[in-house]
């Protein structure tokens, strides 16, 4: 203690600043690194959306290692069960007959999630399924959180006139159900998965730009975007270098929670059939489809064979949507400075 | 401290009859109903290299006058002229390169620098926007500022969270300075710091006063910092300007009764020492709706019915000291007995 305590004053003195002085500072951002690495939860979240990111961008390469596509229908499979609970039997040895059995009724292609009322492979589906959804919800959000930043900066900003007026258009738009909008939109365009992500991008910044507005009206009052107007910043300097970055928590946060939300969006609309049109997959018009058959029974041995048509989209759903959510609800923590200290 | 001298020099600053109302909207169409008077006709000169101390209770309009006269604020009605020049008339370049001259010191240390920014580059900021823009010569001015108020070299690197409170307000002393102003406008820079540090930063300023030259328009509440670091003086009330003149005058033979209720709430670190503390009564009244008359007239013990009709004028009234009381006569020499006038109202001087 008393060695260590002479070192770093012959420090000082020697060259004026001693070694543990000049350490590398903390950045906001490597003191989130630091809070998030300890929130599990979040952690295992992240891990979860990462390995849904890398399905659905290799969709096309595990397919066709699998031999599946998920355009090909087979009528003569459909409503095949997951061949992965038979598989697993037939190599533990509980049951040896059920699994070749569905594998030569597949023609030697296993159908590890089962196939659907056309007899398309449901894991390809899903896998390329997830691709639209994903890229739908992340791309809408994206446009969101560039409007709505956008929009609520300027109008918390410049405040008067230019906030009434934006506040007037987004109580506006926000007070018209999203639902007929969307049918007359339908019925003008082709529904295609561009304008649907154009439409959720482009009528989903409300929120957004309500938060951002809110926490612009609270970063303006503080001295430090003053002091920046006494040393001569024009206000698209203040914006751009002190409003905004101090909004980055809310952004983020904001954002995630955002994209959980528009892959329910993007679901609830597919299953109202004004979604993504099918035969394209996407886990909201899979589970439309499987809507007619829930209660499907097989004619030979009258079990019910579509559940999973229904139950492994739906998982697929909520485990996603809960996982942004919850990674959203994590970035808030780990970036309030408020809160750094509680975990 | 060197009054004569500054009688001598020009004024660098002057604010004319300068008011700034703050519209209260209501209703659908957000009519203007009343105005928050925070600042309802000032006018004062701020010399070249002194410093003018402003005192007041909170709420009667110092800060919004520093802020009007950076144009952080836009002004009602009135003028500034800076250095023979009108501040207000400014645009675009002239006023950028006006504001390179007019510098800020904030209260709040805490709220006055951007959480997100490494100091270096807040101290830096300016000298950007300024047109600077080689990084080096930016580093090399940063690097001497933070020595210049008593921070090291490798701060530059920090957030501005790692610092105390007595540091961050070095820090936004240093970015002040970094554009070397003529001027530099201090909003109550040591109130929101402990005691000890106060005196630490208090003498930062004189010290840096003394080398740079530069002149400080310094808003305070604390009459003993005031008295510490001004060498003139201007008291504030409700929005207007009561008394002002050199530090030593206005402490020693105060004119105004509200000044001289504040000057007698100094505490006096002398137990056996009897003082008369003037007690003021009541709240002080709302900017919205000030009273008729002299503004003072509902708290002031010596307020005869004149007050409550007839706005006193804000004139010399001896050689440099200035005042707003319809009961200081307009004298040559001789001081006014404002005991003389204490006794006559029969008013409360509560021993302390």
């Amino acid at each position: 203690m008393a060695v260590q305590e002479t070192t770093a004053t012959s420090i000082v003195r020697d060259n004026g600043v001693s070694e543990i002085l000049k350490r590398k500072p903390q950045t906001y951002w490597s003191m989130a690194r630091t809070s998030l690495s300890r929130d599990k939860l979040t952690l295992i979240a992240m891990s979860f959306i990462l390995l849904i990111g890398l399905l659905a961008i290799f969709a096309g390469t595990i397919s066709s290692a699998l031999g599946v596509d998920p355009y090909d229908t087979e009528p003569v499979n459909k409503f095949q069960t997951p061949y992965i609970i038979p598989y697993l039997e037939w190599r533990l040895g509980i049951d040896t007959t059920t699994a070749p059995t569905m594998l030569y009724q597949a023609g030697g292609t296993p159908h590890w999630l089962g196939t659907d009322q056309l007899g398309r492979d449901v894991l390809s589906r899903l896998l390329y399924g997830g691709r639209i959804s994903l890229t739908i919800a992340l791309v809408a959000a994206a446009i969101a959180m560039v409007v709505g930043v956008l929009f609520g900066t300027l109008s918390g900003y410049f405040g008067g006139v230019v906030d009434d007026v934006f506040m007037w258009f987004i109580n506006t738009m926000t007070s018209i159900p999203d639902i007929y909008l969307l049918i007359i939109i339908n019925s003008i365009f082709r529904p295609s998965p561009l304008i649907l992500t154009l439409y959720l991008g482009l009528l989903g910044w409300f929120g957004t730009a309500r938060f951002m507005r809110g926490n612009v009206l609270k970063v303006r009052s503080l001295d430090y975007t003053l002091s920046a107007r006494a040393i001569g910043a024009t206000d698209s300097r203040i914006m751009r270098s002190h409003v905004i970055p101090n909004s980055m928590p809310v952004i983020i946060v904001i954002t995630f929670i955002d994209v959980g939300a528009l892959i329910l969006t993007e679901s609830i609309l597919s299953f109202l059939g004004v979604g993504v049109p099918p035969p394209t997959p996407s886990w909201g018009n899979m589970l439309y489809g499987a809507n007619d058959y829930i209660f499907y029974r097989d004619p030979i041995t009258y079990s019910m064979s579509a559940l999973h048509l229904l139950i492994l989209p739906g998982i697929l759903t909520t485990l996603t949507v809960l996982a942004f959510y919850l990674i959203g609800d994590g970035l808030r923590d780990a970036l309030d400075p408020m809160l750094k200290n509680k975990k | 401290m060197s009054v004569q001298m500054n009688v001598a020099s020009k004024d660098l600053l002057a604010v004319n009859d300068l008011k700034t109302y703050f519209p209260i909207r209501a209703g659908v169409f957000q009519r203007v109903v009343a105005n928050v008077k925070a600042v309802d006709g000032v006018s004062f000169a701020v010399r070249e290299g002194e410093t003018f101390g402003l005192v007041g209770e909170s709420g009667c309009g110092k800060t919004t006058i520093s802020r009007t006269i950076l144009r952080l604020q836009k002004a009602t009605a009135g003028n500034v002229f800076f250095d023979g020049e009108d501040v207000f008339a400014k645009k675009g370049k002239d006023l950028t390169a006006l504001r390179r001259q007019m510098q800020i010191v904030f209260q709040d240390p805490y709220a006055s620098l951007d959480p997100r920014m490494p100091v270096g580059d807040i101290i830096a900021e300016g000298l950007l926007i300024q047109g600077m823009k080689e990084a080096d010569a930016r580093n090399k001015i940063v690097q001497e500022m933070l020595d210049k108020v008593g921070l090291n070299p490798y701060h530059a690197h920090r957030y501005p969270h790692e610092f105390s409170g007595g540091q961050r307000q070095r820090i936004g002393i240093a970015r002040a300075l970094a554009l070397q102003p003529k001027f530099i406008i201090c909003d109550e820079p040591v109130s929101a710091l402990d005691v000890s540090i106060q005196s630490q930063i208090l003498n930062l300023l004189k010290s840096l006063q003394k080398e740079f030259g530069i002149t400080y328009l310094f808003v305070a509440h604390d009459l003993s910092v005031v008295e510490h670091i001004s060498d003139r003086v201007g008291v504030m009330y409700l929005g207007k300007m009561v008394e002002m003149s050199s530090r030593e005058k206005l402490f020693r033979t105060p004119l105004h009764p509200y000044t001289q209720a504040l000057l007698s709430a100094i505490p006096v670190a002398d137990p056996r020492r009897k003082r008369d503390r003037i007690v003021l009564t009541g709240e002080i009244p709302s900017p919205v709706n000030p009273p008729s008359g002299c503004r003072f007239h509902p708290r002031c013990p010596l307020a005869i019915d004149r007050c409550k009709v007839d706005e006193p004028v804000f004139e010399e009234k001896r050689g440099g000291h200035w005042a707003a009381c319809h009961l200081v006569e307009r004298v040559g020499g001789a001081t006014p007995d404002l005991q003389s006038h204490k006794a006559a109202a029969n008013i409360a001087a509560v021993p302390a």
